[in-house]
């Protein structure tokens, strides 16, 4: 079933530069997909397309059934309740605490308190972070702080992960567990993963499929691909 | 129920980061009080300067005396007529003697001087008030061409350099109370801006997590109420507690008893109802745009 679909889009910054150039692509529900390619080869342009921080300048993107290229500004919250992001500097707020933080994201959608409690604990217990539920950023390894970044992401149930360079951040052995937590959302609660990267190790080991874009062009769609099979073409 | 929880986490989260962001909150307090105080000081000023004007204005009149042989008929018909002219406020007859009286008793020279005469000397007048000091000239001219009117002045050249000079005055005391508010409002503007930049992080998960516009900018509008309500309070309590004491040690008038003071009471809390405005309107507009700008809308 179709959830994602990039019909022929264009995207050309009022610089000149072109991110995109007639990039096509499908995803299914509940796939697991890596974005690979390298800085700046419009891989961030095209994950930002999905959340409607960027508008193609030709051509759809639908996201749900919504074309998100057409949606008014006004109207962009709604798209963004649907969708979880994750990003590499976390952005998480400094002087609220693990909870704090989970909460926000539901706080500002005005949700109830008695409805948020349950889900931001559930949230939290998801990435395993249980023990810290008030202890506040700065006293949070790396990884940790990525977890909480991954259970607001998630709170609200969103039917989309979006993961930009998740573990751009973390050493390896983290980064292993970080993916271990992206995995079990995209298995346990069915939903759809996309994430960016640059980690060779991982990519290679979860073979799932893979999107390269190189210079704004989709040159490679693989599933259960790898960097290897990118290099071997 | 959704909007009222969404306006009460709002007022929660603008005091909480009020208090949370003391430092740089204390700086826009800071800026809003003294660019209110400026302002207010100013105002005070400006509105006191405007009285005396007004007032001195009002005391402007045209003084026409009659020809000797103007008849109580003609002093009656010229009333009517005079009082019909355009902007003339009000027109008082006084007769030869009353003058020769007032006259008498403001120095008793003249007294022995009007004792040589059999007959009273001095003539009888009318003294006319206008509503608008600048048709002086069009008026005195109109009335000089009356029949039993011996003449018509008002000061000419005097008083002309003065109602253009108070016309310079209030127009410069105004001009400076409204450029004076928009540097208020660009400098409370601009440190708003400032502690909004450093959360503009905030800002962009709010986004991201689905949060309406609207949502997003009321607690800052809110906190940009705090800021400007808790910055116009030094200026408030200066304007009220500064005026009245000044007002008393002046006697309630300033350099001649011609130009007297706005007496405080009411006064002061206008003023101080405009201050307080000024800086919650400043204050909510300031955070709006400076939010706006990261809204990316």
């Amino acid at each position: 079933m179709k959830f994602i679909e990039l019909k022929n889009v264009n995207k050309t910054y009022s610089t000149g530069v072109t991110a995109l150039a007639d990039l096509s692509v499908e995803i299914s529900k509940g796939e697991f997909v890596f974005v690979i390619g390298h800085t700046a080869s419009g891989k961030s342009t095209f994950i930002k397309m999905l959340y409607r921080e960027e508008k193609p300048t030709k051509g759809s993107v639908i996201v749900g059934g919504v074309n998100v290229a057409k949606l008014r500004n006004g109207r962009v919250y709604k798209l963004r309740r649907k969708i979880g992001v994750v990003f590499q500097d976390f952005k998480l707020l400094p002087k609220l605490t693990v909870y704090e933080n989970v909460a926000f994201a539901l706080e500002c959608l005005g949700m109830k308190a008695s409805e948020i409690r349950p889900k931001v604990l559930k949230a939290i217990e998801i990435v395993g972070l249980k023990e810290k539920v008030r202890s506040f950023p700065h006293q949070l390894s790396g990884g940790e702080q990525q977890r909480v970044c991954i259970a607001r992401a998630i709170v609200n149930e969103p039917k989309l992960l979006i993961c930009d360079e998740p573990t751009g951040n973390l050493d390896p052995e983290t980064s292993k567990e970080i993916m271990k937590v992206i995995e079990s959302i995209n298995k346990d609660l069915k939903t759809t993963v996309i994430m960016a990267t640059h980690d060779k190790e991982i990519v290679n080991r979860m073979k799932k499929r893979v999107l390269l874009i190189e210079h704004g062009v989709l040159t490679g769609d693989y599933l259960k691909g790898s960097y290897k099979s990118h290099e071997a073409i | 129920m959704k909007p009222f929880r969404i306006i009460g986490r709002s007022i929660r989260d603008a005091f909480k980061s009020v208090f949370r962001n003391f430092s740089l909150s204390m700086a826009s307090i800071l800026c809003a009080t003294i660019t209110l105080l400026v302002v207010s000081i100013s105002l005070l000023i400006a509105v006191n300067i405007n009285e005396a004007t007004q007032s001195l204005e009002n005391e402007l009149s045209i003084v026409v005396y009659l020809e000797k042989s103007a008849t109580e008929e003609d002093i009656n018909y010229l009333k009517s007529t005079i009082s019909k002219i355009n902007d003339v406020e009000e027109v008082t007859y006084k007769s030869k003697d009353e003058w020769k009286l007032e006259m008498s008793e403001y120095n008793s020279s003249f007294g022995t001087i009007f004792e040589n005469y059999e007959t009273n000397p001095l003539l009888d007048s009318f003294i006319i008030t206008v509503t608008d000091v600048t048709s002086l000239d069009k008026i005195a001219k109109e009335i000089r061409e009356m029949d039993k009117v011996e003449s018509a002045s008002y000061g000419e050249e005097a008083v002309t350099t003065i109602v253009s000079a108070f016309d310079i005055v209030e127009k410069t005391t105004f001009v400076v109370v409204i450029a004076l508010i928009f540097v208020t409002a660009f400098l409370i503007t601009n440190t708003i801006k400032l502690t909004i930049y450093s959360r503009r992080n905030e800002i962009e998960i709010m986004r991201l997590v689905g949060a309406s516009n609207i949502a997003i900018k009321l607690p800052f509008v809110f906190e940009g109420f705090i800021i400007g309500v808790l910055g116009s309070l030094i200026p408030i309590i200066v304007t009220i507690y500064g005026y009245i004491i000044a007002y008393e040690k002046l006697n309630g008038h300033i350099i001649t008893e011609l130009i007297s003071l706005i007496s405080p009471y009411n006064f002061v809390f206008y003023v101080s109802l405009i201050i307080a405005g000024l800086g919650a309107v400043i204050g909510m507009f300031g955070s709006l745009r400076a939010v706006r700008k990261y809204l990316k809308i």
